[in-house]
């Protein structure tokens, strides 16, 4: 079901942890469907100098964030911003369609952290790290089916094209 | 490394007497039954032996009342929509419980759609529904109470004989989902007094693609799939016969093994539980402790999910299987667990091991020393065990 790379990530997890003192700290997570995924960063230079993940979840959710780890450390914040869910899936050689909402967890929380950096730097007051109950929308105003991409209307639990269960996690 | 099967209400190995029942007809056996020349008498009357064979195994009064199918789900829809759609002059109320099986609730959802009406009861810390409940539950309009026999996730038996009484009383046709119970635990459908019955042929080593809805005599149903006559009119379709002649074979085996099975499964379970608490520490055991299938643990292990336990275990070659809405592709927390009381990262974190004739007190042993390491493993990496507090 999962590609090797996938398997070797969540059976060999890089920078798991915490880091004390972090300069930037992002918690992102959905109950509903189960995965949580908090980051922490040490920057230097404006540079991502370290990084570590803890995560509850499935095994993609798990691969996610040992992938998206490997591919922040080192980049500078602003290539950093631009690393999108479909790269570390990509990365991941792929994830089974109904698990492709995993990876989004992993980009929202290192946009998060970064951006607990930034507003700290700017001397703004650091946000109380919130879980987010639902999915954001991602494809911008529309809601998509997890599983067939089709097109459901908001707040809609059942999706007709592929007759499956949404709940709130379109 | 050979696997260890804990998972065995998914997948049971086909018992070697049941296949070698299979080889025969498939060698001999190619008959249709419904065919009026002597090759179709061969495989009638193999037909007939089989269905002789399953009504002894859940006691019918006589073998006419065993329809044979596809499966559960196929008994399950059939003993559904067949009732709906031959009552519907009566009434359109059907009555369920919250922690049915998907080919229950979905089944329903359709029907929904079709203009009737569900009410769905809940069930207590260990998942039994009130009999009380149904009985206040039943109105005019009502034509059905389905309720499952036994729950897949948790194990917990449902109060069965005393909803019967209700629902006989009430005149209300009486289906209940036994598909994790008939060949596991004793069955007397006319001591139990439901009017139909679901089961598979999988649960007890037999065939998968192949089951049995039972219909008592009189019973008032519309037949799923339209066209021949065959099984009594009530399924139409040549039948599947060399997956029924398996299921007639592990039938038998049923009969005679059950007790010693029981016996064995209890010991294994009982060995489980007693030993869990020495490996890993935070879960809680899910079901009835009385009122329970002989053979199913169900556990849920706190600050994991259960999808990565199942792989780290099968990478060890122990095959279990979780409830995490993650691994059931459904992106949901199942509604079994949450009926019963568990939260969300509970019902996340919820396996279910289920025992069988091929399992040993070695493989009990195994299990929970690699379950140890797994759960430590999942948990270093879990920002809930970090943070209890939240």
């Amino acid at each position: 079901m999962y590609s090797k790379t996938v398997m070797d990530h969540f059976k060999n997890p890089r920078n798991v942890g915490v880091i004390e003192g972090a300069d930037g700290v992002g918690e992102v997570g959905n109950p509903l469907c189960g995965d949580m995924m908090s980051i922490y960063l040490k920057i230097k230079d404006e540079k991502i100098h370290d990084i570590k993940f803890q995560t509850f979840g499935c095994g993609a959710a798990i691969a996610v964030s040992s992938m998206l780890s490997e591919m922040a450390k080192g980049k500078s914040l602003d290539d950093a911003k631009r690393i999108s869910n479909k790269d570390v899936a990509d990365a991941l050689e792929g994830l089974p369609k109904n698990k492709l909402h995993c990876s989004n967890l992993g980009a929202d929380a290192l946009k998060l952290a970064i951006q607990d950096y930034e507003d700290k730097k700017a001397g703004k007051k650091r946000p109380t790290p919130k879980r987010a109950e639902k999915h954001e929308h991602t494809h911008g105003d529309k809601c998509y089916c997890p599983y067939c991409d089709s097109e459901v209307e908001e707040g809609a639990t059942f999706c007709m094209a592929c007759q499956t269960d949404l709940e709130e996690a379109h | 490394m050979a696997m260890i099967n804990l998972d065995h209400l998914s997948a049971n190995p086909l018992l070697p007497a049941v296949q070698a029942a299979m080889i025969e007809a498939i060698q001999k056996n190619y008959g249709n039954p419904s065919s009026q020349h002597k090759i179709g008498d061969q495989a009638a009357v193999a037909l007939d032996k089989a269905r002789e064979s399953v009504a002894g195994l859940i006691h019918c009064a006589t073998p006419k009342e065993v329809v044979f199918t596809s499966g559960g789900t196929e008994s399950i829809n059939h003993a559904i929509k067949g009732v709906a759609f031959a009552k519907a002059d009566k009434g359109k109320h059907i009555v369920t419980s919250n922690i049915e099986h998907n080919a229950v609730l979905r089944t329903l959802r359709r029907l929904k759609m079709m203009g009737y009406q569900v009410t769905s009861l809940p069930v207590d810390e260990h998942g039994r529904v009130d009999p009380g409940d149904v009985a206040k539950a039943i109105t005019d309009e009502t034509i059905l109470v389905t309720i499952m026999h036994s729950n897949n996730e948790i194990g917990t038996i449902q109060p069965i004989e005393e909803i019967a009484r209700i629902t006989r009383d009430k005149k209300v046709i009486f289906h209940s989902d036994a598909t994790d119970s008939v060949g596991v635990v004793p069955m007397d459908v006319q001591k139990l007094g439901v009017d139909l019955l679901s089961f598979a042929s999988n649960t007890f080593y037999g065939p998968t693609g192949v089951g049995g809805l039972y219909v008592r005599r009189g019973t008032m149903i519309w037949p799923l799939l339209d066209g021949g006559v065959q099984e009594n009119n009530k399924r139409a379709g040549t039948e599947n016969l060399i997956g029924i002649i398996g299921m007639g074979a592990a039938a038998e085996l049923a009969i005679k093994d059950m007790p010693s099975r029981i016996t064995y499964a209890k010991h294994l379970k009982e060995k489980l539980l007693r030993e869990l608490p020495n490996h890993i520490e935070e879960y809680i055991v899910n079901g009835h402790p009385e009122w329970s299938l002989p053979h199913l643990v169900s556990i849920s292990i706190k600050y994991i999910e259960g999808e990565s336990v199942v792989l780290l275990l099968d990478e060890e070659s122990i095959a279990v299987s979780t409830r995490s809405a993650c691994a059931a592709g459904a992106l949901q927390a199942s509604h079994v667990l949450l009926s019963i009381g568990r939260d969300f990262a509970d019902a996340q974190g919820t396996m279910v091991i289920t025992f069988g004739e091929d399992n040993t007190e070695e493989d009990v042993e195994r299990f929970l020393t690699v379950l140890q390491v797994a759960v430590k493993t999942l948990r270093e990496i879990s920002p809930l065990y970090q943070k209890p507090a939240n």
